[in-house]
């Protein structure tokens, strides 16, 4: 059995899951709602988290674009992802949601834009 | 001279509380300004780059600048005018109006009336004078807010190799970020014996990263001039203070502080209005007016939320609430709201104001420690009017009642009061 802290929401409620007798998959216990039984399973195969940071611009008043993942990605590839982050650079006025890196490590993940750069501009 | 433009309702702050109580106001019918210091909407959310944000209010999570462009969107469709760039200088209260002495760059100083006054300052990170760290002043220490705004908005670093003083959620999530950004943080100190952020972001922040958290530790010397060279770390005892021969010294080129922030309310107290001192921000009532009459208070101007989902509705209420008395005020019979310091860190609102015709109330409130297995019961004499088992209490995490006043009557000799009990 393990004990899991919930992160899907700030609740946090404490998990315990353990391996089913059988083909019946796992046992989780202690979520206060259904999406804790798939976050402790994802938890124990394969934990995956939403990655935010920021980008360069090309704009002095912005020098940095907040961006994410449009999905999550795994846990141990989180460096990773950074180094590809790390050398992007906006070369153009993006919107939220807009693309700017496609596809990251072939993880079928994209980083997007998580600010609008006309807002943050004030126009 | 021009005439003084009369607006019914004017909100001080452009972040999360104010753009929703300037959007409530003015879905109410108001005239509504919003007066913002900085030269952007969306107050501290600009550079909080991480997500969670509008998991209550949205269905969603958010990034924090997402969260804000949501509701300066809202703002902007409904056509409310947004002063930035602009300082208040002094406010008084004349004739049922309140007159405001403003300065900016373009209009130089001005004055501008407003019938209700809604305050949305959010709040301000304790320093290292606050937590009592003594000595030299070498460059490196930081709160964290400070270097969140380095790292998320201006692109630094500001340290290779730091440590980070107290478990506050933005100290947490720091660790996270300077991690992600090529720092070593070497460990979360946190001098209470349970960590003050939220269980979600000790796991996600910390454990993710395998960055250590000391619990009953802290900082009792900084190491270095010039530049933070080390920091002297100590083991404390229940009280908090540290216990001689448990120092050790861990190299670093930065401190950061996450030691709580504390609601700003520097117009609040120009004006005379009473604060309470267990939230620092004023006493208000359900419709969240303050000891003043026409003044409002919202978001972490009154309290510090854990969530900006709160903060939005605690400002979406006071604009509503302003946006009425402006057009119709009312004598107020205000009923204190009976709580005990023992086993609550605070309770708001501190008032019912029973001749309201707003009949329902929220009634926030933060437990003093970690229990289990606790009962929180609201009465009125005999009569419990809300009852809620919590199998787990924590101080970290705001819990609130949702109160329908219409069928009690609370009177000075019949209040409301707020108890925990075991079971």
């Amino acid at each position: 059995m393990r004990k899991i802290t919930c992160i899907i929401c700030p609740r946090g409620c404490t998990l315990e899951i353990e391996e089913a007798q059988g083909n019946e998959g796992y046992i989780v216990t202690g979520q206060m709602c259904k999406r804790g039984r798939e976050f402790a399973i994802n938890e124990l195969t394969n934990p995956t988290r939403t990655i935010t940071t920021t980008v360069k611009t090309i704009y002095p008043e912005i020098p940095r674009l907040p961006v994410k993942t449009s999905g999550e990605v795994p846990l141990g590839k989180i460096f990773e992802v950074m180094k590809v982050i790390d050398k992007a650079v906006v070369t153009h006025m993006v919107k939220s949601g807009e693309v700017i890196v496609k596809n990251v490590l072939d993880l079928d993940v994209d980083i997007v834009a998580a600010s609008d750069m006309y807002i943050m501009m004030g126009v | 001279m021009s005439e003084i433009k009369t607006y019914d309702v004017i909100v001080l702050g452009a972040g999360p509380a104010g753009l929703a109580a300037g959007y409530a106001a003015k879905q109410a019918g108001a005239d509504v300004l919003i007066v913002e210091r900085e030269d952007r909407a969306g107050g501290i959310l600009k550079q909080c780059i991480h997500d969670g944000f509008g998991i209550i209010r949205f269905k969603q999570k958010l990034t924090g600048p997402e969260y804000a462009e949501r509701y300066i969107k809202m703002v902007n469709e409904l056509s409310i005018p947004m002063l930035m760039s602009t300082f208040v200088l002094g406010i008084q209260k004349n004739n049922e109006l309140f007159e405001l002495q403003l300065v900016n760059k373009k209009n130089g100083v001005f004055a501008l009336r407003a019938r209700a006054l809604v305050l949305a300052n959010g709040c301000r990170e304790r320093t290292s004078k606050q937590v009592f760290i003594h000595g030299s002043r070498p460059a490196g220490i930081y709160t964290a807010g400070t270097a969140q705004y380095f790292v998320n908005i201006m692109g630094m670093l500001p340290c290779k190799e730091c440590v980070i003083l107290g478990s506050g959620d933005i100290g947490l999530i720091m660790a996270r970020r300077l991690t992600l950004e090529g720092s070593k943080v070497l460990g979360v100190y946190e001098a209470k014996s349970t960590p003050s952020g939220l269980a979600r972001n000790i796991v996600q922040c910390l454990e993710d990263y395998n960055i250590p958290l000391y619990l009953s530790h802290t900082i009792t010397r900084i190491i270095g001039s010039g530049r933070v060279e080390a920091v002297e770390i100590s083991k404390v005892d229940e009280s908090m203070k540290p216990i001689s021969g448990t120092e050790q010294v861990v190299k670093c080129d930065g401190v950061i502080l996450s030691v709580g922030l504390v609601p700003e309310n520097e117009i609040a107290e120009s004006l005379d209005i009473k604060l309470d001192p267990n939230t620092k921000g004023p006493l208000v009532d359900q419709n969240f007016m303050t000891t003043m009459e026409g003044v409002f208070s919202c978001g972490n101007a009154l309290h510090v939320n854990d969530l900006v989902d709160y903060v939005s509705e605690s400002g979406e209420l006071a604009g509503l609430q302003a946006s009425r008395y402006a057009r119709n005020s009312h004598n107020r019979n205000l009923i204190e709201i009976k709580s005990n310091n023992r086993d609550f860190l605070y309770v708001v609102p501190q008032y019912i104001d029973t001749s309201s015709d707003n009949k329902s109330a929220v009634i926030y409130y933060r437990s003093r420690d970690v229990k289990q297995n606790v009962k929180v019961i609201i009465r009125c004499g005999y009569n419990i009017v809300y009852q809620n088992k919590h199998s787990v209490i924590r101080p970290p995490e705001m819990e609130k009642a949702e109160l329908d006043l219409s069928n009690i009557s609370i009177n000075q000799d019949c209040k409301l009061e707020i108890i925990m009990t075991e079971g």
